[in-house]
């Protein structure tokens, strides 16, 4: 029976197959095409070769982009996994009303990233306004904070459920061996949550870094790119050179920017899986 | 065997639904495309979306051809337009923004020199041109100013009369602002600079010293602005700021909104904006026309006596030369007649508040498109629209930004940021935009 599933699988794999196809790979190459090319719709594509990827590496504004991208998504990463982590610990300790703070620290994750920019845009203004500080649209200290709070605020409930799941599955058989062993609070939690729950690491932090990295949503709404560009990342940079340029040449310039951006996340998340996954144990 | 058949059919009707989920986008307009022709509109306009429908229901059903309006949701015209122009069964007249819109799309554009439409134009001022060939025709003409509530305007001891000059306005304004506490209201609604209000100050507002320039030096557009005017629009720009119903520190994040609800409830005198919001203003009876008038907007420029409003048009009329030819015979069949005949130009004028430039063009009840006939024909020159040869979207952006950061400090340094923006952000644009 087994076999004949085995034999039969490719065909159940077709449908699946067939979408992706024609929803990913063939976009994905003329995407790929169309970076090498000048055009204002696909059909009327010239080839003009590497000009565009030239143009994208003399932006100044691409790499600046890039810059803010990378020091945004390293302190979210930090901070969301670092919450997220310390919500689990806490809500795994069986304290009275544990699933209703569950649901609440996760309820977050249910709102669209544009309404939540918008929401946060008018919350942090006032508390500029307050203190007498230039609003968002005039603060790039206050738009990058404002970014990382606002994806905190959004990720970390999301997270912390992936936390939980993780600390739930350590064998309790392991954690009482520990506490029959002498190992104190901090020595538990380092030498035997702490690997057991390597899984969820890689993919929580998997899941951040390609979030962080691909961010559009609540930059748009939340800063804008403003001041002078200052708090533009790059999934918006790459929006703007599409849509806020006039001349048929800027369409190529986008689209080398997000060839570019695609080859970096896959390149950077591997190399991410790849140094966590290393790191997970067997029970 | 049979088995084999079994399976190798169930593989293809899992297929074929996938297929089909997959190609549920695209819809009609092929079958269509008989001997007749027909036309496929792309419309900017969301407020005159159901206006159009019935518009095209109607010539449907006295021709026979079949005519397909979509409208694009607001502020995603050129992201629908791209998308569409791509497909088949594209759209066979779509728009255009003026000079720098059509940069993108003048491989598209249809020469409309030998048509009816454009024969019918009232000028020929009203045709969009690259080089020899007619690119677009313009179909909606549109003015602004400075929206005045003439109660409250009385209610402070002045009329409109009493404001013939920037001096005027400025005495006017400033006395205002001295007895805001007494009157209860302020001389402007809040100059926002929120995305959904900025265009008004660094599009239209920004439009004053260009056209001054522009007649300075002869010009209809440049590649270098010089920006002779700019202390003329500091002057505009100080007065709106300082003399509205909110500290200049949090115009950053004021919306249009936010200025039409001031002004509708009655807490400023001005407003500046367009007759586009004629409708907006006077639909929920707040108020009547004898209330309102436009005002031009004086900036201490020119012969501000013979100054008119600010007229013309952004919105550009573009035939598809990529359609079949019969599609293309039948769009222009649809424009001519919308246009030309009693329903259409009646549908233009009344159904959607359009004034045309056509010769048989129906007269609007707008009163602040009326105010500017009656303005034109009291020997007033209008401004005309010279931001359409504004270099681009990120140009805008720059003046935008640089109006916030002085509105907020109102320092010297912070002016020349403005004018850096300006005049170098103008050279700097104009370049990347015509770079090959």
């Amino acid at each position: 029976m087994e076999k004949a599933i085995r034999k039969y699988a490719p065909i159940f794999v077709i449908p699946t197959f067939a979408a992706f196809i024609i929803g990913f790979i063939i976009p994905f190459i003329e995407g790929l095409y169309l970076s090498f090319c000048k055009f204002t719709t696909v059909k009327n594509a010239k080839f003009n070769g590497l000009a565009n990827y030239i143009h994208a590496f003399k932006d100044t504004q691409f790499v600046h982009a890039f810059g803010f991208t990378a020091s945004f998504a390293v302190v979210s990463i930090l901070l969301i996994n670092l919450g997220g982590l310390g919500l689990a610990l806490l809500l795994t300790r069986k304290i009275k009303g544990t699933n209703v703070f569950r649901t609440i620290f996760f309820m977050p994750n249910l709102i669209g990233g544009i309404v939540l920019g918008y929401i946060w845009q008018i919350l942090i203004n006032c508390l500029l306004s307050i203190i007498g500080q230039p609003l968002l649209a005039l603060n790039s200290t206050a738009g990058y904070w404002g970014l990382i709070v606002l994806m905190c605020w959004q990720q970390i409930g999301y997270m912390m459920i992936i936390y939980i799941a993780g600390l739930q599955n350590v064998p309790d058989d392991l954690l009482e061996a520990a506490a029959i062993d002498g190992a104190s609070k901090a020595t538990t939690f380092f030498r035997v949550k702490l690997p057991m729950i390597m899984p969820s690491i890689t993919i929580c932090i998997f899941l951040t870094l390609t979030n962080s990295f691909k961010l559009f949503d609540q930059n748009l709404a939340l800063t804008s790119g403003q001041p002078k560009h200052m708090t533009e990342m790059m999934a918006l940079n790459i929006y703007n050179t599409f849509y806020a340029r006039s001349g048929a040449q800027w369409k190529g310039y986008g689209q080398a920017k997000a060839v570019l951006f695609c080859i970096l996340v896959i390149v950077i998340s591997l190399v991410q899986l790849r140094a966590t996954r290393s790191r997970e144990v067997q029970a | 065997m049979k088995r084999k058949f079994l399976v190798l059919s169930l593989v293809a009707v899992l297929v074929l639904t996938s297929l089909a989920a997959c190609s549920g986008g695209s819809d009609g307009g092929d079958e269509d495309s008989e001997a007749t022709g027909s036309v496929y509109y792309l419309n900017f306009k969301p407020e005159q979306d159901a206006a159009w429908q019935a518009l095209a229901a109607k010539y449907t059903e006295e021709t026979g051809v079949p005519v397909q309006v979509v409208t694009a949701a607001s502020g995603e015209y050129e992201t629908t337009l791209m998308s569409e122009m791509g497909k088949d069964g594209a759209p066979t007249l779509f728009q255009v923004n003026g000079p720098v819109g059509l940069a993108n799309w003048t491989d598209y554009c249809y020469d409309l020199s030998d048509t009816e439409v454009y024969a019918n134009l009232t000028s020929p001022e009203f045709a969009l041109k690259d080089g020899d060939k007619v690119a677009g025709v313009a179909y909606v003409i549109e003015s602004y100013g400075i929206i005045t509530n003439k109660n409250l305007l009385e209610k402070a001891g002045y009329t409109v009369d009493d404001i013939k000059s920037f001096e005027d306005l400025k005495k006017v304004a400033e006395d205002i602002t001295a007895r805001q506490d007494e009157l209860g209201f302020c001389a402007f609604t809040s100059a926002g600079m929120d995305g959904s209000s900025d265009w008004r100050f660094k599009t239209h507002l920004a439009n004053l010293p260009i056209y001054f320039e522009y007649q300075a030096d002869g010009i209809n557009q440049t590649a270098a602005i010089k920006g002779s005017f700019l202390d003329n629009y500091r002057q505009i720009w100080d007065l709106y700021i300082n003399n509205s119903t909110c500290d200049p520190s949090e115009l950053a994040s004021k919306t249009g909104d936010d200025a039409r609800n001031e002004f509708l409830e009655e807490k400023a005198v001005f407003f500046q904006n367009g007759s586009w919001e004629y409708g907006n203003l006077v639909g929920d009876g707040l108020f009547s026309d004898e209330d309102l008038v436009m005002i031009p907007i004086y900036v201490g420029a020119g012969d501000e006596a013979n100054q008119g409003l600010c007229t013309g048009t952004e919105n550009y009329w573009c035939i598809n030369a990529e359609a079949d030819q019969a599609d293309i015979d039948a769009t222009i069949a649809f424009l001519t007649w919308c246009v030309t005949s009693e329903e259409g130009t009646e549908a233009l004028a009344n159904e959607m508040n359009f004034t045309i430039p056509f010769k048989n063009a129906v007269p609007s009840n707008n009163i602040f498109v009326m105010q500017d006939t009656e303005y034109t024909a009291a020997g007033r020159i209008p401004v005309s629209w010279n931001f359409t040869t504004m270099p681009s979207e990120e140009w805008k952006n720059g003046v935008g930004e640089a109006l916030t950061a002085y509105a907020a400090d109102q320092t010297d340094e912070n002016w020349n940021e403005v004018v850096n923006a300006f005049v170098d952000g103008w050279a700097t644009e104009y370049a990347a935009a015509h770079e090959e």
